[in-house]
């Protein structure tokens, strides 16, 4: 009985095993699809209710984003100067602006088209980056880039550049600018301040 | 006033504000640089975005992509030029394949036919083409109703006037629709990016000149700059 249990255990961490191990262009097309396929099926989320759209971040999107290395990535040198408690908050609230900024753009992806092209990668490989093309009439395609890492966990995106802008390194300027000015706690505060303004802006559903 | 004149006007401008100091190398006009961008932005709050909105609410997609296709159609002999003076010889050929096709079979350019049959649209101007011949950005520039650019950028405007078809088109009143029109339009597109920047940025001027940089940079590469990332703690 207790080989039997030991057997099953195995198998289920083997299964989860080859799940984190799904490679990173696969991960990717398939959690951009479940996305888009939610938004076909949902007329709250193409009308553009927050709560919802939120919601749906968090649980699909967010699991694949690491994203306490993106602020570190973000914060730049600085980083090592802040305590455990400033990283934590940081990366708390960079999370939440993150999420929002993205929240307003999700009910458009509902009609894009979008082209995943297979990522040419080597087994021993632990840092990538997935192009996917975003298709649009009469203007050039989207090149939308993830950059990715294998962690124990699974491949988790650490960067994600929109027509070569890259999400990490447009932020270090301003974060640089504000630790200088007014140190981390400044930091903070201020992303704290831009996301307190961001919730009350909501429209009340 | 020609946009000829604002570039000459931005230009001296900066020339005056060489004085004030700045903490970003790249962008030693700071000051100057944000008092454009707080004119361009009220400009923008006040006119441009309303018209885009109106636009874009009166208007079905299905006109608006035509819209964009007619106005994209004339620039791409103008790419395939770009692209020849940059030596890539097939992406020029291929931008004239897209001129054949979408201005017969696309009525006048207003269907683009050519993405369908695989020609794929470029972005090339003559800012791009001589970053490729050497020429760096220089310092990031703020330019009145045209907006980010660099110094290399800016003097390549006069050259990309040149090459635009709605610039040389007569009689006047026309060239003005058409050019009321492609703003009005382009805006209209970018209504979901500029909700973006509001919302996204902490300094909506230090975002968006990090925008333009780097995506400068990757166009000039045609999305694949050399990567330049410094290692992460």
């Amino acid at each position: 009985m207790r080989r039997m249990l030991a057997c099953a255990a195995l198998a289920l961490a083997v299964g989860a095993a080859q799940a984190r191990a799904m490679p990173p262009d696969e991960l990717v097309k398939q959690v951009m699809l479940d996305i888009q396929r939610i938004i076909v099926e949902d007329k709250d989320l193409q009308g553009g209710d927050r709560a919802k759209t939120i919601q749906v971040i968090e649980n699909r999107a967010l699991p694949h984003f690491n994203h306490v290395g993106m602020t570190a990535l973000a914060v730049g040198a600085h980083w090592r100067k802040a305590t455990p408690e400033q990283k934590e908050r940081l990366a708390e609230e960079f999370r939440t602006l993150l999420v929002r900024t993205y929240a307003s753009s999700l009910s458009a992806f509902g009609e894009q088209k979008f082209e995943f092209r297979p990522l040419r990668m080597k087994p021993e490989d632990t840092d990538v980056t997935v192009q996917v093309r975003v298709l649009q009439p009469g203007s050039q395609p989207v090149i939308v880039e993830y950059d990715m890492e294998k962690t124990p966990r699974g491949w988790k995106v650490y960067d994600v550049r929109v027509a070569g802008i890259s999400l990490v390194v447009n932020y270090r300027t301003e974060f640089g600018n504000l630790v200088r000015d007014k140190g981390i706690d400044g930091l903070i505060g201020a992303l704290a301040t831009k996301n307190k303004s961001l919730a009350a802006a909501e429209p009340k559903q | 006033m020609s946009a000829r004149t604002l570039a000459v006007a931005a230009l001296s401008l900066a020339a005056a504000g060489c004085a004030t100091t700045s903490s970003d190398p790249r962008d030693p006009l700071e000051s100057v640089n944000r008092a454009v961008y707080a004119f361009n932005d009220a400009v923008d709050e006040n006119a441009l975005r309303p018209a885009a909105r109106l636009y874009r609410n009166v208007t079905p997609s299905g006109l608006r992509d035509g819209v964009r296709n007619f106005f994209s159609n004339l620039d791409d002999l103008y790419i395939g030029a770009n692209n020849l003076l940059q030596g890539k010889v097939e992406q020029a050929m291929s931008d004239l394949m897209r001129v054949a096709v979408n201005t017969t079979l696309g009525l006048f350019g207003v269907i683009d036919w050519a993405s369908d049959m695989g020609l794929e649209k470029h972005n090339e101007d003559f800012g791009q083409t001589l970053a490729r011949w050497g020429v760096g950005d220089g310092v990031y520039l703020v330019l009145p109703l045209l907006g980010p650019s660099t110094l290399r950028d800016t003097a390549a405007l006069p050259v990309d006037w040149e090459g635009d078809p709605v610039y040389w088109h007569t009689p006047v009143d026309e060239r003005n629709a058409l050019t009321a029109t492609r703003t009005i339009a382009r805006r209209a597109d970018l209504l979901g990016a500029s909700r973006t920047l509001e919302e996204a940025a902490l300094d909506r001027y230090v975002f968006l000149r990090e925008a333009y940089l780097q995506q400068r940079r990757s166009q000039i590469y045609d999305g694949r700059p050399p990567r330049e990332r410094p290692p992460a703690d």
